[in-house]
């Protein structure tokens, strides 16, 4: 096989395809362009692999990249639920919008999408050690953004809408990360229970700067217009925000 | 689980049921092959004054003339015949469906049944509640259902879906969580002009079922979905609520929202949740429900299940995925994902 590979998608079921991806990721192919995709699950799930390009035109299933650790996938159009589902590494580019419960239980690498996620994105993010997701929406997220949140950085820039979130429930049941949240008052948010908004500060930009920089590099996004805006943080209210709520101590 | 893809030709145009096949068995991932099926509205245009019953049944020895009897009783059989169905190999046909054009009797109606469909409602309610063997499934004018246990594919080849057409299809594909699989309790459940489609649970099915069963419905077919259509007819034909406001009254705004509402609005929906606090409807659930003007597509508040728009010239779909609405229409004019407890319409023009 050579250094590019091109599958024509239409009519083939996830399970063949995955065995193709896979395949010729163990024999060195470093670009994949997948065409006519259209409602395929599962796309690359599980796949451990540096150093191999993704393409997907058209529109992926549900679960897209699940526990992928290392490729970069960049996906031309809308995605559907749960893209980013417990990724481990690599990164996942939509040019497009996501159903809901995007980067679900992600645990490692980034996702970016240029347009807007659903209900619950970000829900169940964690981190561990050297591990750290990051989701950057660059449209609208809907309710219960980041909720259970357990670690990680979740950016929501809004660009062109009038919020950032058109929902309530933001971080609702959060308990570690943080939700970034751009040009929306802290009262005008709708944190859910156990979250705190907050200004962001010079430090909180500099944690988010570098991947700004990369949304507005792969979406040709303005990085200064987007950097000097006014950003709020979502956090949990305290150490332990639901002490008193799950268990009796 | 469960998938549901639907589509309305806003000009009336028919379209033949050959692409929600292929675009329902995209969605084979949401189903187990123990439920699917399709309603199409435009379906008997030879026929379209008359009540088409579809029914059930085990077999045609006890409990055919039984139902005929009652219909016989009510009114007139302007024409019978068996469904042609289609051997599929897998498919295990458990029931034999068939098909009346049927009109009722105006002279018979008295006796607190003072319009046609109440007399039709009476009818099914008799057959499914005393007739052993037979099941009314499918009972509105111009409208079909045809469903089974199997897979989307077999369903649609057992019935041979793309040979009917019509200006609205609805296309559903079953994973019973609660209950087991069985013809009667694949969907779309049916009631006169009133087809519903469904995936995920209702967990206020105890209370809602006790609040219809208080107006005459008789729930059947042992599963939880029936009851939205009892409940919309319920909410929509007799209370005529606008199909809007129905909706608000089975997935109603949260307190603290109608808190922060104007006054006028405030006291519309205080009364809504006031008068129908029995039918609310809890737990996950995306939903379509399609009479003989429109398709309506809702999700529960807090949005539990998926739920995708899309439009193309004078076509709109409302389907669990963005993908089988692109296999029936590769190019779309738009797609977006409706805000839960909010109804998202498409209407014929008239």
């Amino acid at each position: 096989m050579g250094e590019e590979l091109v599958i024509d998608a239409d009519g083939i079921h996830y399970t063949p395809l995955n065995k193709m991806i896979r395949s010729a990721a163990a024999s060195g192919v470093k670009k994949v362009i997948l065409n006519n995709v259209c409602g395929q699950r599962f796309i690359a799930n599980g796949l451990k692999c540096d150093g191999i390009d993704i393409e997907i035109h058209g529109v992926p299933g549900g679960d897209l990249s699940m526990f992928m650790n290392g490729p970069e996938i960049n996906v031309y159009g809308n995605a559907d639920h749960a893209p980013g589902n417990t990724m481990d590494g690599g990164r996942l580019i939509i040019h497009g919008s996501t159903g809901d419960a995007v980067a679900h239980s992600m645990r490692g690498g980034e996702v970016y999408v240029r347009d807007d996620v659903g209900y619950r994105a970000g829900i169940h993010m964690k981190a561990y050690m050297e591990k750290k997701p990051v989701l950057v929406v660059g449209g609208q997220a809907r309710s219960f953004l980041g909720e259970y949140m357990a670690g990680g950085i979740l950016v929501v820039l809004g660009l062109g809408k009038d919020c950032p979130v058109d929902g309530r429930g933001v971080g609702s049941g959060i308990h570690g990360g943080a939700i970034y949240l751009r040009n929306v008052a802290p009262e005008d948010v709708k944190a859910g229970i156990g979250a705190k908004v907050v200004a962001a500060d010079e430090e909180d930009m500099a944690v988010i700067k570098p991947f700004i920089l990369n949304f507005c590099g792969f979406f040709d996004a303005d990085p200064e217009e987007v950097m000097n805006s006014s950003f709020v943080k979502i956090i949990p209210s305290s150490a332990r925000p639901f002490a008193n709520k799950y268990c009796w101590e | 689980m469960c998938g549901i893809i639907s589509v309305i030709d806003r000009s009336g145009s028919s379209m033949d049921g050959g692409a929600i096949k292929k675009a329902l068995a995209q969605m084979n991932e949401r189903g187990n092959g123990e439920g699917a099926g399709y309603a199409v509205y435009g379906a008997y245009p030879d026929y379209k004054d008359y009540y088409a019953l579809h029914v059930f049944y085990d077999n045609l020895a006890e409990s055919k003339s039984a139902v005929e009897a009652i219909l016989e009783q009510w009114g007139h059989i302007e024409h019978s015949e068996e469904i042609p169905t289609y051997e599929q190999s897998r498919l295990k046909r458990t029931q034999i469906p068939w098909r009346y054009f049927f009109r009722p009797d105006a002279s018979l109606i008295s006796g607190g049944i003072s319009n046609e469909k109440d007399a039709v409602i009476r009818i099914i309610n008799t057959v499914n509640t005393t007739v052993n063997g037979a099941l009314i499934f499918s009972s509105g004018k111009d409208v079909g259902i045809f469903k089974a246990s199997g897979w989307p594919e077999e369903v649609a080849d057992f019935y041979r879906i793309e040979d009917y057409e019509g200006y609205i299809w609805l296309g559903h594909n079953r994973y019973p969580t609660n209950t087991g699989g069985w013809w009667g309790g694949a969907h779309p459940f049916n009631l006169l002009d009133c087809s519903v489609v469904h995936n995920g649970e209702i967990t206020s099915y105890g209370t809602n079922v006790r609040y219809i069963e208080s107006f005459g419905y008789k729930c059947t077919m042992l599963t939880d979905t029936e009851v939205v259509a009892y409940l919309l007819d319920l909410l929509g034909r007799k209370h005529e609520l606008p199909v809007d406001l129905a909706v608000k009254a089975l997935a109603p705004p949260f307190w603290d929202e109608i808190d922060s509402m104007g006054i006028s609005k405030k006291e519309l929906y205080t009364a809504l949740r006031m008068a129908y606090g029995s039918a609310l409807m809890n737990g996950p659930f995306a939903i379509v429900v399609a009479n003989s003007d429109s398709i309506m597509g809702f999700t529960d508040r807090i949005k539990l299940r998926p739920m995708v728009a899309a439009e193309y010239g004078d076509r709109m779909y409302i389907s669990s995925e963005e993908a089988p609405i692109r296999i029936m229409e590769p190019v779309l004019d738009s797609v977006w994902m409706p805000s839960a407890g909010e109804p998202v319409i498409g209407r014929l023009r008239r």
